[in-house]
C-alpha cells in the first residue's frame, strides 16, 4: 500500500481521462474518413472505464483505470455519392459512426473531471506538506 | 500514559481515511455503476474514543485450557463504518457520485484536517514551552 493512495487515486483517473480525450481526438480526427465497404470504414472509439479494488481490503478504493477500448456499434453512414473516387460499383461510399456532437458533450465531461482531479490532488499535497511540517 | 495528542491522533487518521475514499469517489465520477461511499464520522470516532479511553471493549479472548493462546478481538475498522451515499439525482449508467457535492465534503474534510493539523500543533507548542520553561 501506497503510503499517500490520494495521490495514487487522482493519478490513476488523470489517466483514465486522458485516455478518454485520446479516444475523442482520434473519432474526431477521422470524422470524416470516407471507404468503399462497411468493413474498411473507421468506428467510433469508446473507453470503459472500472473502478480498481484495494489490493489489502478488497473494497473498491483503487482509483479507476480503463478497462478496454470498444467500438461503436452505431450504424455506418451510407451515402450515395457515385462521383467520390472511393464509391464502390452502386455508387455508395461509408462515413463512419461519430457523433461530432456526443464527441463535443464527452470532451467537456472529460476535461472538467480531469480539472476536479488536479484540484483534489492540490489539497492533498498541501495537507501532506502541512502534516510534514507539523511541530516546526 | 495517555497520548499526547489525545482524541487527534485518531481523528486525524479518520479524515486522512475520508480524504481516500472522497478523492475516490471523485476519480469514479465518470465510472458505471460505480456507487459512492462516505465514513459514518460519528460512529467512527466513538468507536476510537472506545479503544482510547478504555480497553474494557476489546474483550479478551477466554482461556480454558493452559495450551489456549491469549488474545483479544480485533478493534472495528474503519472498512465498517463505511456508508453508500443516497443519490439525490440517480444517474441512468448506475453512478450515484454527484461531483458538486462530493468536492464540497472533500473541501469541509481537508479544513477539518487542517484544524485537527493545528490543535496538534498547538498542544505541540504548549509542550515546548513547558519544557523550557517559558
Amino acid at each position: 500500500m501506497s503510503m499517500f493512495p490520494t495521490l495514487d487515486i487522482s493519478a490513476s483517473a488523470m489517466h483514465a481521462q486522458t485516455v478518454r480525450l485520446n479516444t475523442i481526438a482520434s473519432n474526431m480526427a477521422n470524422v470524416d474518413s470516407v471507404s468503399s465497404n462497411a468493413a474498411d470504414t473507421y468506428r467510433s472509439k469508446q473507453p470503459v472505464f472500472k473502478t480498481v479494488l484495494d489490493e489489502e481490503s478488497g473494497l473498491p478504493m483503487g482509483g479507476v483505470r480503463v478497462d478496454d477500448v470498444v467500438e461503436s456499434k452505431a450504424p455506418l453512414k451510407m451515402e450515395y455519392n457515385p462521383n467520390h473516387p472511393s464509391a464502390n460499383e452502386d455508387g455508395y461510399i461509408f462515413r463512419p459512426n461519430v457523433n461530432v456532437v456526443e464527441e463535443m458533450a464527452n470532451m467537456l465531461s472529460a476535461s472538467r473531471s480531469y480539472e476536479t482531479n488536479i484540484e483534489v490532488l492540490n489539497t492533498s499535497k498541501q495537507l501532506l506538506l502541512r502534516t510534514i511540517q507539523l511541530g516546526k | 500514559m495517555d497520548s499526547i495528542f489525545g482524541i487527534h491522533e485518531q481523528a486525524l487518521s479518520i479524515r486522512k481515511e475520508r480524504q481516500n475514499i472522497i478523492a475516490n469517489n471523485l476519480a469514479n465520477a465518470d465510472t458505471p455503476n460505480f456507487k459512492a461511499r462516505d465514513l459514518d464520522w460519528r460512529k467512527e470516532m466513538q468507536a476510537a474514543q472506545d479503544t482510547l479511553s478504555q480497553s474494557i471493549n476489546r474483550p479478551d479472548l477466554k482461556t480454558t485450557h493452559s495450551r489456549h493462546i491469549a488474545g483479544f478481538a480485533e478493534s472495528a475498522s474503519t472498512q465498517d463504518y463505511l456508508k453508500y451515499r443516497q443519490p439525490t439525482q440517480p444517474a441512468l449508467d448506475g453512478n450515484t457520485v454527484e461531483t458538486h457535492i462530493e468536492k464540497a465534503q472533500f473541501m469541509e474534510n481537508a479544513m477539518q484536517y487542517q484544524a485537527t493539523l493545528e490543535f496538534m500543533n498547538g498542544r505541540i507548542s504548549g509542550i515546548r514551552g513547558a519544557l523550557k520553561g517559558e
